[in-house]
Formats: structure tokens, C-alpha cells, sequence
């Protein structure tokens, strides 16, 4: 199974990618996140929220298939 | 799943003052209608440390953006006796001065489309994810945060 991340702004610049796809070998976006802030250290720098398949969700949600995974930074819209 | 078609809210690049005039125009025909309310958000030349603010480049995540504005949208009609709510958003480089935002909302009397569309606004800063490079006049830039 396969998660397809995406990167907006900030959290963009600081993976330096706009997309990636990854094996889903996480049980929960917890350890999603540890994985992700230790690949890419600015993010800690970044006050980012996670979107599974479009719904913000919190560091509890399980992960179980083919997600789209999106790091979105603060919003500015307005 | 809902099949329901989401309507795009995103417009490229800045909304013109024409695009507000023809939907205002295009309003003419609904006669159940007393009173619109719209609310334009433009980009402010904001200096800081120095530096001057001279666009904004925006960013979304589109499906999920256009999800969340139609879901306010919703939301608006169940909270207010609304004829016509529209929401229309800039993505790409907005210099200061242009608009990059344009709620409108129409209902039989003022009270609805007023407090309508300050909530719609409320509801766009704090859930719609748009992301805002501000660019300075020395070509670097900062990320916008909503407060």
C-alpha cells in the first residue's frame, strides 16, 4: 500500500518537493509524522496540519491503505 | 460517497472589478432578492523590516480548498434566510492593491447578508487551505499566516 503526500508552501520548501509517494508502513500518522520530521528537520520549524484524504485529522488517525497524505502550513487565505 | 458536482471557487490571478460587476448584474433577474452584501479582500502593501509587500503568490490545495468553500457555503444557507451566496478566491500572483477575495451574498432583507458574510469570510481565514507567498520588492519573500 502506497501513500501519495503532498506539500504545500512552507512544509514544500522545507521537504523541497511538491509530491512524494511512500510505502505505508505506518499505523497511525504519529508515527507518519516522526518518520517525516526526522527525514525533513525544517518542518519542525512549521506549525503544519495533516489532511488524510482531504479531512484535517489528528496524530491519532490510522493509516490503512492507499491515503492521500497532505501537509498543509498555516493558512492564508482572505 | 456524494456525486455531487463541487463547484470551482478558484479563480487565476486577481478578480477584476468587472468579473464583481457582472455578478452583480446577473443578479437582476432574481426580484425575490432586497439586499447583497459583499465583502473584497485586496492585498495590502505591508511593510516589514524594511521591506514592502508587492504581491502575493497564492497557493491551494485545490480539491481539498474547493471542498471547504462549498462546505461554508452550505453552511451559511443553513444558518441564514439566503437567496444567492457566492465565493470566489484568487490562486497565482495577486499584486498589492488587486483583490484576491469576493464574497457575495443576497437575501430578502440586509440582516442575513450581512452577518452572512462576515461568517462565510471568518470561515474562509480559519478553514480553507489557500497558502500566501508574500513577495518583497527585493525578490524575497514570506510565508502569509492567517491570525
Amino acid at each position: 500500500m502506497t501513500l501519495k503526500l503532498k506539500y504545500f508552501g512552507m512544509t514544500a520548501e522545507a521537504s523541497g518537493k511538491d509530491e512524494e509517494l511512500l510505502d505505508n508502513n505506518y499505523s497511525s500518522v504519529k508515527e507518519l509524522k516522526a518518520d517525516l520530521l526526522a527525514k525533513y528537520p525544517n518542518l519542525l520549524e512549521i506549525n503544519f496540519k495533516v489532511a488524510v484524504n482531504q479531512e484535517i485529522v489528528n496524530d491519532d488517525y490510522k493509516l490503512s491503505g492507499n491515503e492521500e497524505i497532505a501537509l498543509l502550513p498555516p493558512f492564508a487565505g482572505g | 460517497m456524494s456525486e455531487k458536482k463541487i463547484k470551482n471557487s478558484l479563480v487565476e490571478g486577481p478578480i477584476t472589478p468587472e468579473k464583481i460587476a457582472t455578478s452583480i448584474a446577473h443578479h437582476q433577474v432574481k426580484t425575490n432578492i432586497g439586499g447583497h452584501d459583499i465583502f473584497l479582500g485586496q492585498v495590502r502593501a505591508d511593510v516589514i523590516d524594511g521591506k514592502t509587500v508587492t504581491a502575493i503568490e497564492y497557493s491551494a490545495y485545490d480539491e481539498m480548498a474547493n471542498k471547504v468553500f462549498d462546505e461554508i457555503r452550505e453552511a451559511a444557507f443553513d444558518k441564514f434566510d439566503l437567496t444567492c451566496g457566492h465565493i470566489y478566491h484568487s490562486i497565482g500572483i495577486v499584486k498589492a492593491g488587486e483583490l484576491c477575495l469576493f464574497v457575495f451574498t443576497s437575501s430578502k432583507h440586509r440582516a442575513m447578508a450581512f452577518d452572512a458574510t462576515r461568517y462565510i469570510t471568518e470561515e474562509i481565514k480559519a478553514k480553507v487551505p489557500v497558502f500566501g507567498k508574500e513577495i518583497f520588492d527585493d525578490e524575497t519573500h514570506q510565508w502569509k499566516v492567517n491570525n
